[in-house]
């Protein structure tokens, strides 16, 4: 319990630190994609009896790379390319995970959905250590990934290494992914990287606001959700993400009262003043 | 030595060339007007001097060095036609402008007490410093222009490139931007810029450039305005004769609409 506690809230952290950069650049649904690449991985690593998380983030990190020059060329059959990679990734994990000794369907939806008891130490320690990476890596470098997700020529233009900060998000994705299989599940992880964002975004007004707000959404939700599940004896990953999906309602509702009652409070002066003022001002 | 040196350039998408032998230069200190009609490549020209979009034959020079090799990116500003796609997630004036900081600073070091007042000289420069903190989306067109303007001055460029600025921009905001590029040019900056409307830009033009056909048809003083059309947001709308430049007459037929 503790140690699937540890491991939820590390994810509730990293998911949205990373998800922020997807939903700047409307790839929110990546994240999903991805998870279906991890599920070959998985079946890779339960194939040769070598720890499924680690095969996972290896193929999930090539995969995501793929997706990442498939965008970078700008191709309209890029769509398509995907949806092959995608369909490819989901379709090799079921087939190798029954080729696997570890054949049960149980395993499958293991990862699929996620599971609290399977959580060894070892698993944790991957998942803090790797997690811990992902969310330096995404906070420490806020200001250029913002300006790459912003702006990608003008980033270029400022000569940023626009191919490396791409790559980076990438394998990040790649590696929340994976980590994420073990609590939330692969099919639920692209949730916990958007909902948050998507929360946060209906009552902030910056992005680094954004981001922090995100992030304790996430972490609230994440550890909220283990020791909801385990009381309510549902699973962990749909528990995270109903009340994730809960707290984008609240905060959406909320904001939408708050702006009724401020209109009430002072009617009239809502407008912006015109541009001629603001001319005499400076 | 110039700042852009454009020599026989030619470009092409897929195969099909758009400019095919264009040669100008720009000094430093000046300002230099693109003009011509829709579709006639004048954002594929700013944007193969920029290294976005791939030269098939000729050179290039930025500040003297040939433009493969050219990595001192902090010296160029760019001023793109308008604000990048990714805008799904809320950002204030300030953070969008701050960006303009990161090809001085490098993208491994943490803003400084310079940065923070650079980006705030910049947004005075352009009237937005009571903006700072807004979500750019809260903004009028002409002034989420003027936050890209200040995102560019942020980085003290030498030179800033800029597509079709005042484009669709209310009058305030336009002359506000000519305040601020005037500005500019007298601490010694030289200005690149495309224009279809010249406007309150007009009095800074040392030279104009006007490409047609894939080729520069015209290099001298700004052409005077064509008359009826000085609304600023008329492009695309109906079909007219631009650009009147000593004779050379930019014909309605090129006006493909280009975005
Ligand atoms: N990315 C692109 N791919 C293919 N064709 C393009 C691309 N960008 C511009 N073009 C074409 O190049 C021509 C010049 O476009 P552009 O440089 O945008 O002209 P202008 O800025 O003068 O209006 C147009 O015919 C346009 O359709
Ligand atoms: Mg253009």
């Amino acid at each position: 319990m503790m140690r699937a506690l540890m491991g939820a809230l590390i994810i509730g952290l990293a998911a949205p630190a990373l998800g922020i950069y997807l939903v700047q650049r409307r790839l929110s649904l990546i994240g999903d994609g991805i998870g279906h690449v991890a599920l070959t991985g998985v079946g890779v690593g339960l194939l040769l009896n070598q720890s499924p998380v680690i095969s996972a983030v290896i193929v999930a990190a090539i995969g995501a790379v793929g997706v990442e020059l498939i965008r970078e060329r700008g191709r309209t059959s890029g769509d398509l390319a995907l949806a092959l990679l995608f369909y490819g990734g989901i379709a090799g994990g079921v087939v190798l995970v029954a080729l696997s000794d570890d054949a049960s369907s149980n395993s499958l939806v293991q990862y699929l959905f996620g599971s609290l008891i399977t959580t060894s130490p070892e698993d944790i320690a991957v998942i803090a250590v790797l997690g811990a990476a992902v969310i330096v890596a995404m906070v420490a470098f806020r200001p250029a990934l913002f300006a790459v997700c912003n702006d990608e020529e003008y980033a270029r233009v400022s000569g940023l290494p626009v191919r490396a900060l791409n790559i980076l998000m990438a394998v990040t994705t790649a590696v929340t992914v994976t980590i994420a299989m073990r609590t939330v599940g692969l099919l639920l992880v692209s949730a916990l990287m958007v909902i948050p964002v998507a929360a946060a975004q209906q009552v902030t007004r910056g992005f680094r606001t954004t981001m922090a707000a995100a992030m304790a959404i996430g972490l609230v939700a994440a550890g909220v959700g283990v020791v909801v599940s385990a009381e309510a004896d549902t699973p962990p990953g749909a528990t995270t993400v109903i009340l994730a999906l809960a707290v984008f309602v609240a905060i959406t509702v909320g904001a939408a009262g708050w702006r009724i009652v401020r209109r009430r409070a002072h009617p009239p002066h809502e407008v912006e003043p015109p541009d001629v003022v603001l001319q005499e001002v400076r | 030595m110039s700042v852009v040196n454009v020599r026989h350039a030619a470009v092409g998408y897929d195969g099909r060339e758009i400019l095919h032998d264009v040669s100008f230069e720009v000094g430093p200190g000046e300002v230099v007007a693109i003009l011509g009609a829709n579709g006639s490549g004048k954002s594929t020209l700013i944007r193969t001097i920029l290294g976005l979009t791939p030269l098939t034959r000729g050179e290039i020079d930025l500040f003297g060095t040939p433009q493969r090799k050219f990595r001192d990116w902090a010296r160029i500003g760019y001023v793109p036609q308008r604000l990048g796609a990714g805008s799904g997630v809320p950002a204030t004036v300030g953070e969008v402008v701050a960006s303009g900081r990161l090809a001085r600073r490098g993208i491994f070091r943490m803003p400084r007490v310079a940065d923070k007042t650079a980006v705030r000289d910049a947004l005075t420069d352009v009237g937005l410093l009571d903006r700072i903190n807004d979500p750019v989306t809260t903004l009028s067109g002409g002034q989420q222009q003027r936050t890209l303007i200040a995102r560019a001055l942020a980085g003290k460029p030498d030179l800033l490139v800029l597509d079709e600025p005042t484009a669709g921009v209310d009058a305030a905001s336009q002359e506000a931007f000519a305040a601020a590029l005037g500005r500019f040019q007298s601490t010694g900056g030289s200005i690149l810029l495309v224009a279809h409307e010249l406007g309150p830009l007009r009095p800074l033009i040392d030279r104009a450039v006007v490409v047609h056909e894939g080729r520069i048809a015209h290099v001298g003083p700004p052409p005077e305005p064509a008359g009826h059309h000085a609304e600023p947001d008329h492009d695309h709308v109906h079909p007219h004769a631009v650009q009147q430049a000593n004779g050379i007459c930019v014909a309605p037929t090129d006006r493909i609409p280009a975005n």
